[in-house]
């Protein structure tokens, strides 16, 4: 039996006058990957960063329904949205990388958090970079810059970076999108292996990964949840119409 | 957490605060200048020359003077700026050079004005014996001028997209074609800017002209690049550190002061307006 | 033909390049070669370091250790009044400002850069330094701290607008990484985009450091004038370049006097070389593109 990790309930979200998310349900389970396909301008990404509530930082946002992390409702009125975005990392379209050393990027979250000794700091990077495979080829340079690092490299940085936080849920924005295929190839495999400490979210324009990664999938429409289901009925039954036309590249 | 809370909501107030501090500061200096510099101005303050040892009557002469000033060193500086630039853009050999007058051009914008002053009444008025005169201080002028507009040009003309020349130059055309027909045209509201801002800055200068051009007091207008010249800035600095009636003397300085700034900030307004129109409208 | 044409203008561009390297060395040729006379007269450890600048004594004596006092205090009081207000106001602009307010603010502050300095002059003498007398019941308001502040005004446009620059050129993404690892708007401000911009905000005070030390009509009309070590901030100084603008008028060329105020030029000149030393040498990568 799987269990709910983050979800949404009725959510519903403007940008000024346009309604770009019409009334999302959207599950996604622990130690499971969760796939978000769709045509371009749909509003994948704005769906994903309404889990990490980055969406807050346009001014004409206005969003009504729940999202859930682990039974919280992270847009109620107390909520800390910085402990919120502090539990649920994101790593983006292009790697960004902060212009500083390798190190102090994946410290960064720990830093501004002000409530780790310099020690523990040290060990969390350490393990952070283990985690997104990427210590073996910086070690002996933790201190070199990161704009140093190839681009995969830099997004596997990026991943350690968010990972250093220990988060719940991790966002993934097409983030093999501005890679070659061998750092595509590097970084779908350390999804697959991050999903036992973490739930993974991931918006792809890549249908093929998404039937090679995720468990679930999400195709999303206009803005609508057209069909959310295990990865394989999708791909193989898809009970919509237009998933089906997607899927098969007749639109997108 | 709510320490961190705090410190951001602190920080984002003290930003605040400097933005108001400092708005505050500057709205007080234009405003001073302002009121007591509009109630001297009149049609006859600007078409007057001054009277009565500058303690009544106009600033025609110093108005002229800095514009001839202003466009002479113009008339010296932006050829040899212009050319510059298209130097450094498009021969740029030896690469040695490149990088010697690149370290020249920021040395050059760094240096005070007053040492151009200097300078120039060691070179131009001593040496050459221009003396003190229009020439002198134009020559200055220009040179003090020079860096600033040819970091402006070369930007101008590396905003140019290189596609622009390479599509001319694989049509067959020549550097000196590609430059004049293709490059030059599509760079000049660019360069424009610059030189505007340039004619802004010169205008404003006081110390480079203090040894070089500048008179206290002259009730005729110069007759040729020999003659000394009154110019505005320098009018201020005579109304308030020289003769004896201060309480004559200091409002006519505020309205020269406001004539100046009038004047100085329509050339930048200018420039502004142009290059935002310019980014407005062009096409790649 | 068309060869020749080729040559002339390639030729042209090559001489007006030569020529402004001239101008330079001309202007440093012009400088150190009456400036340099003084020491065959005065040792420079003498005219650097002792406190007697008695020009029109007889005998003269160029100890020239409280004009460069004069100059470095106060453009270091002008940049402790300029900093705060011009980074502060600076990251208002860039991080804090909605896009409209930015669009209005940002020329405003780039037509303040361009006011003469001799308008700042005036501001100070008829109106600051009156009232700096007052309030602190002073004997005289044409002093360090009017200098400083008036200085400062002048050149915290200037600071602002380069290090606005610096700070809206970072890329956007940096400021999404850092808000999405849950940093507060002012972590963000402080740990991710003021790194990613600190060579152009290093660019900018060094560039208002300059025009501090090297401004002549404010100091010559506002800092009083005397040349001494000052003992309070509300005491009169001389820094160097009013001390060349207001003496030169009463030289002779080629006198002692005459080589000492080019001697204070080339002092001024090596500072501000330095300082075009350190910005160059902090912007060196950057110049690759
Ligand atoms: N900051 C914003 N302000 C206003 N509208 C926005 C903003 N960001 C996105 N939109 C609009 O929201 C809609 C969804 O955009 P979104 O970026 O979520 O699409 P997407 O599915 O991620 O597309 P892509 O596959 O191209 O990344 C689009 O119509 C877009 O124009
Ligand atoms: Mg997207």
């Amino acid at each position: 039996m799987v269990e709910k990790q983050i979800w949404t309930s009725n959510l519903n979200l403007w940008f000024g006058k346009n309604h770009i998310l019409h009334n999302i349900n959207l599950e996604a389970y622990k130690n499971n990957i969760t796939a978000i396909i769709g045509p371009s301008g749909c509003g994948k990404s704005t769906l994903l960063r309404c889990f990490n509530r980055m969406n807050d930082l346009i001014p004409d946002m206005e969003l009504t329904g729940k999202v859930y992390l682990g039974n919280k409702d992270i847009y109620a009125p107390k909520t800390d949205v910085y402990a919120v975005r502090a539990s649920v990392g994101m790593v983006f379209q292009k790697p960004n990388p902060f212009p500083k050393s390798i190190y102090h990027n994946v410290a960064y979250g720990l830093q501004i958090q002000a409530k780790y000794t310099k020690s523990e700091i040290k060990e969390r990077v350490e393990e952070s970079l283990k985690a997104a495979w990427l210590w073996d080829e910086v070690k002996d340079r933790l201190h070199h810059s990161a704009m140093s690092l190839s681009g995969g490299q830099q997004q596997r940085l990026c991943i350690a970076r968010a990972l250093a936080n220990k988060p719940q849920v991790l966002l993934l924005d097409e983030p093999t999108s501005a890679l070659d295929p061998q750092s595509t190839a590097k970084i779908e495999e350390l999804c697959l292996s991050l999903k036992n400490s973490v739930t993974i979210l991931m918006v792809t324009h890549n249908v093929a990964q998404a039937g090679r990664i995720s468990d679930y999938t999400a195709f999303l429409y206009l803005g609508e949840l057209v069909e959310f289901g295990k990865t394989e009925h999708i791909f193989t039954v898809p009970k919509d119409k237009r998933t089906e036309e997607y899927l098969t590249g007749v639109f997108g | 957490m709510n320490r961190r809370k705090g410190k951001n909501t602190f920080w984002i107030m003290m930003m605040t605060l400097m933005l108001i501090f400092t708005a505050g500061f500057l709205v007080v200096f234009i405003v001073r200048i302002i009121s007591l510099g509009a109630p001297v101005l009149s049609w006859k303050f600007i078409v007057e020359p001054p009277r009565e040892a500058m303690t009544e009557g106009g600033i025609f002469p110093a108005l002229m003077g800095t514009f001839l000033l202003t466009a002479l060193a113009m008339i010296f500086a932006l050829p040899s700026g212009i050319f510059t630039a298209i130097w450094l853009t498009h021969y740029g050999k030896p690469a040695w050079l490149v990088n010697i007058l690149h370290i020249v051009i920021n040395t050059m914008a760094g240096i005070p004005s007053i040492i151009f002053g200097l300078f120039g009444m060691a070179i131009f008025v001593n040496l050459m014996g221009f003396k003190v005169s229009l020439l002198s201080g134009s020559l200055t002028l220009a040179i003090l001028a020079l860096p600033v507009l040819i970091n402006n040009t070369e930007q101008a003309i590396r905003s140019v997209p290189a596609d622009f020349s390479e599509a001319s130059l694989a049509l067959g055309a020549t550097t000196r074609q590609t430059i004049s027909r293709v490059v030059f045209p599509a760079a000049l509201p660019n360069i424009l800017t610059g030189a505007i801002i340039s004619v802004g800055r010169v205008a404003g200068e006081t110390a480079p002209i203090m040894f070089t051009a500048a008179t206290f007091y002259s009730r005729r207008l110069p007759h040729s690049l020999q003659d000394e010249v009154m110019a505005l800035p320098y009018h201020i600095y005579a109304l308030m550190t020289e003769g004896t009636h201060p309480e004559a003397q200091v409002p006519i300085a505020y309205g020269t002061a406001l004539v100046l700034l009038i004047l100085v900030l329509l050339i930048d307004a200018t420039a502004i307006i142009i290059r935002s129109y310019m980014r407005k409208k062009r096409q790649w | 033909m068309k060869d020749i044409k080729e040559k002339i203008f390639q030729t042209i561009a090559y001489l007006a390049a030569l020529l402004t390297v001239i101008c330079l060395l001309a202007i440093i040729y012009g400088i150190f070669h009456d400036g340099l006379s003084l020491f065959k007269v005065v040792s420079w450890k003498d005219f650097l370091f002792t406190n007697n600048w008695y020009p029109t004594h007889y005998p003269p004596s160029f100890g020239a250790w409280a004009l460069i006092i004069g100059s470095l205090t106060v453009t270091l009081g002008a940049l402790i009044i300029a900093l705060p207000l011009s980074l502060g106001s600076a990251i208002f602009i860039a991080e804090i400002a909605s896009p409209r307010l930015r669009e209005i603010v940002k020329p405003i502050i780039e037509l303040l850069a361009g006011i003469p300095s001799v308008v700042y002059g005036l501001f100070g003498m008829a109106f600051l330094a009156p009232l700096i007398r007052q309030w602190f019941s002073l004997d005289t308001g044409l002093n360090l701290f009017t200098s400083s502040l008036i200085l400062g005004i002048m050149v915290i446009p200037i600071i602002c607008s380069i290090s606005e620059d610096a700070m809206n050129s970072v890329p956007h993404s940096i400021r999404e990484a850092s808000l999405a690892l849950g940093a507060t708007k002012s972590e963000t401000i402080f740990k991710a985009v003021i790194p990613a911009a600190k060579k152009g905000i290093i660019g900018s005070i060094l560039l208002g450091f300059g025009r501090a030390i090297g401004e002549t009509m404010v100091v010559l009309m506002v800092s009083g004038g005397a040349a001494q070590i000052p003992k309070s901030i509300f005491e009169p100084v001389r820094p160097l370049t009013s001390t060349i603008a207001a003496e030169m008028g009463e030289t002779i060329m080629g006198d002692l006097h005459y080589n000492a105020l080019f001697a204070l030029a080339i002092v001024l000149l090596i500072i501000t070389f330095f300082s075009n030393l350190i910005t160059e040498i902090v912007f060196r990568p950057k110049r690759q593109k």
